[in-house]
């Protein structure tokens, strides 16, 4: 039990002071069992004030501390390297919220709030007395990350992790790198064009000594925690060896495939072969075969000797420190007959749309041999859903959607485009495209998510119907030779690294941060850092931004030999467990095993201190580290006390 | 709303999740009864029923756990589980005649500051009712 604590009950400046009366609280806390010194401060933060209550702590010998200030959310952790600055260790330090959960909310109420401060300081008081000195675990940390997914974000957090000197192991389940960057032409902004983008990255990473890359490489598996991972990563062959230069022949071997396939990267408008290569953006610009497709009729290899169907596949052990997740999105995909949807034949989605324009000659863009003049996009689908589950709003497509019809006209004068939207959301600086395009003779039109516009098909024309809000809900019809329906992003469908490494999802389904704005790049697996789509729709500045913040996060747990993790972590009472498994399957990170002595024990770099495991424990055998019974018992007790 | 008879609730809230949420609440200058307590646990899925129990019969009226719901940062299995608690802690409850009444869950993201409000006066309403009945 500490006997020398020390209370601290902020002023800030009048935020506090100005409903709660801080000197009562001082007098109430003063004569507590423990405390030996009970102050007020105008500002507990201030350089002043952190350097007293160093001294205090050095020429007092206090064991422990108290800050009554604000939301722990600001400024715990600075209490706490003030208490570590002192030589006390930052466990025996608690905070107490009297701001945002006393002062503020009971602003009305001055006696309540003042009365509420005192409760909650003798609570902290009661935990701090019975806190422990707890040190951080150690553990030694390979120097080296595994970054997964060669899309812009993770070769952006490859780049950056690899000039601050770590080694970088740069994974892509594809064979090809560039992720959805590859499939598109020219971004906004910039006007660089996917292609350019995916070429000047890769060239960087090729060159890069710190970056091993590796194309068709899924990982498989993964064992260990922070500092100390080591993943199983497959590596699907090509099929066609890298020695493979002559274009000609490689051609005639492509063309000898019988076998005719959909082309994922023109997302399904167009064919390609089992055997497959030289889509604008594609590196390495080594031509792959397609296994779930060929027939092994050996065609192929009958005009390139390159070729070699019996290839096997590899498997690769990495040890790494930390890990990098940036698999993406995937673009939503309309149900069957969603606005006409695989109905109507001339009814496609933005992605689709995108690469027609990419891949059509200049002059007269056509659709399945038709002419194309009236374009019209209808805008959130697949976002911003009333009935589905997709309620957010996918961020990039307004300004994609924009910015593709505006460039299509470089192209394809002829173009007329109706926006059919929910009301546009091109923030920042991409304002200025909508507001070109609105110069530059396009239509918007709006409605409410609960009367949306409708495609109809009739005597062989496709209109699209809208009531209006911007007319006074007047009913609008545009004859259309296309329909394009701008889909949203969505988590990948096919995305098993979830399961392989624990990483928890949000109600979106995308991966999920600790915190969006305090803690945006790290999960709570420690040491595993998330990046770009894969966390939620972003466009290409903001997923370039998240994968150097993560860069930067992931280098912090690899930059030094050894590294310091939290010790809130679980703990068995062996004397009390009856290993009964309950703990294990509570579990979600696997922390938990059945040891030597038949009882459970919490592996403690592993443990996340998410704490399911103690109310389904029938002994009561596991206590949380600074959650234990007994201060959380001090806690309510001296809680109902006031009462 | 703060009156001397306003019901005692001790909230359990969750550091990542609730937390936030219960002090955006302060910030907005959302007012609720000062005879509301918070203990922030790691995760609500981590609330043991003796804690529960125990703060019942130390004479808070009722609990009220801010549970993380689907936000969990822990996973998604963090809403079952708390549920799991609520039914166990409910039988419990029963078998010491504690109206199980008394104890409450609710998801509350980190921004569902007025959710929290909202959830919070309609738990004290709900107890003063259950006090003028007893």
């Amino acid at each position: 039990m500490k006997q020398r604590i020390g209370v601290y009950i902020c002023h800030c400046g009048g935020n506090i002071s100005d409903y709660v009366d801080v000197e009562k609280v001082r007098e109430a806390v003063a004569q507590n069992d423990g405390v030996l010194i009970a102050k007020t401060t105008m500002f507990a933060c201030a350089d002043s004030n952190q350097k007293g209550m160093v001294q205090d702590i050095k020429e007092n010998q206090l064991d422990g501390v108290v800050v009554a200030s604000c939301s722990p959310k600001l400024h715990e952790i600075t209490f706490k390297a003030v208490v570590e600055r002192a030589g006390l260790n930052k466990y025996n330090y608690v905070h107490a919220n009297i701001r945002e959960q006393v002062s503020w909310p009971h602003s009305d109420n001055k006696a309540g709030a003042t009365q509420k401060a005192i409760q909650i300081v003798k609570a902290a008081i009661a935990k701090v007395r019975l806190s422990e000195a707890i040190e951080p675990l150690e553990v030694d940390t390979t120097q080296a990350v595994l970054v997964i997914g060669a899309g812009v974000a993770g070769m952006k957090a490859a780049i950056s992790l690899s000039k601050m000197g770590t080694k970088v192991y740069l994974i892509e389940r594809e064979p090809f790198i560039g992720g959805r960057i590859a499939q598109w032409d020219v971004l906004c902004l910039t006007n660089e064009t996917g292609k350019e983008l995916v070429s000047r990255l890769y060239t960087e990473i090729v060159s890069n000594k710190n970056i091993a890359l590796y194309t068709g490489a899924q990982l498989v598996d993964c064992k260990g925690s922070i500092g100390n991972f080591t993943a199983k990563v497959k590596l699907s062959p090509r099929y066609v060896k890298e020695t493979c230069i002559d274009k000609e022949i490689l051609k005639k071997a492509i063309n000898a495939c019988p076998v005719e396939v959909p082309d994922e990267f023109n997302f399904g408008i167009t064919k390609r072969r089992a055997i497959y290569h030289n889509f604008p953006a594609e590196y390495p610009q080594t031509a792959v075969i397609d296994m779930n497709s060929c027939t092994r009729c050996g065609k192929c290899t009958e005009i390139c000797d390159k070729i070699d169907l019996n290839m096997k596949e590899e498997f690769l052990e990495l040890k790494v420190g930390s890990i990098l997740v940036a698999t993406g999105f995937d673009p939503y995909t309309p149900n069957e007959g969603e606005f006409g949807y695989n109905v109507i034949d001339n009814v496609i989605t933005l992605s689709q749309f995108k690469r027609l324009l990419a891949f059509s000659e200049p002059g007269k863009l056509q659709w399945h041999d038709k002419p194309v003049k009236n374009v019209a996009y209808i805008y959130c689908v697949g976002s911003r859903q009333v009935d589905g589950n997709n309620k957010y709003c996918s961020r990039y497509c307004c300004t994609a959607t924009i910015n593709t019809a505006l460039k299509s006209n470089d192209k394809f004068p002829e173009l007329n485009h109706f926006h059919f939207t929910r009301g546009i959301r091109t923030y920042g600086k991409q304002e200025q495209l909508y507001h070109n395009a609105s110069k530059s003779g396009h239509v918007f039109f709006q409605s409410y998510e609960d009367d949306p516009c409708r495609v109809e098909h009739k005597n062989n024309k496709t209109t699209v119907k809208i009531n209006d809000i911007l007319t006074n809900r007047k009913e609008l019809e545009v004859e259309a030779d296309i329909v394009v329906l701008v889909t949203g992003m969505v988590p990948r469908s096919n995305n098993n690294i979830s399961d392989i490494l624990k990483l928890p999802r949000g109600r979106d389904n995308f991966f999920n941060e600790i915190h969006m704005k305090l803690r945006p790049v790290e999960t709570v697996i420690d040491g595993i850092t998330i990046a770009g789509a894969c966390q939620g729709p972003k466009n290409v500045v903001e997923s370039i931004n998240s994968a150097l913040s993560a860069a930067i996060k992931t280098y912090s747990f690899v930059g030094k030999d050894k590294l310091m993790v939290k010790p809130e972590v679980a703990e068995v009472t062996p004397d009390l467990c009856k290993w009964c498994d309950e703990c294990t399957k509570a579990c979600p990170f696997d922390a938990i095993f059945k040891n030597e002595q038949g009882v459970a024990q919490v592996n403690e770099t592993v443990c996340k201190g998410c704490g399911m495991c103690l109310p389904v424990c029938p002994t009561n055998a596991i206590q949380l580290k600074t959650f234990s019974d007994i201060e959380i018992a001090s806690m309510i007790d001296v809680l109902a006390n006031e009462l | 709303m703060s009156t001397s008879e306003n019901p005692r609730i001790l909230v359990f809230s969750t550091v990542k999740i609730s937390d936030p949420a219960i002090d955006m609440a302060g910030l907005l200058k959302l007012h609720y009864s000062s005879k509301v307590y918070t203990i922030s646990v790691p995760c609500s899925s981590a609330v043991k029923p003796r804690w529960i129990l125990r703060a019942l019969e130390k004479d808070f009226d009722g609990v009220f756990i801010a549970a993380d719901g689907t936000d969990c940062p822990y996973g998604e299995s963090c809403t079952e589980k708390t549920g799991e608690i609520v039914k166990k802690t409910h039988q419990l409850m029963k078998e010491r005649n504690i109206d199980p009444i008394r104890l409450k869950m609710a998801a509350i993201c980190s921004v569902c500051s007025e959710p929290f409000i909202k959830q919070i006066n309609n738990f004290s309403n709900t107890l003063l009712n259950l006090k003028t009945k007893e």
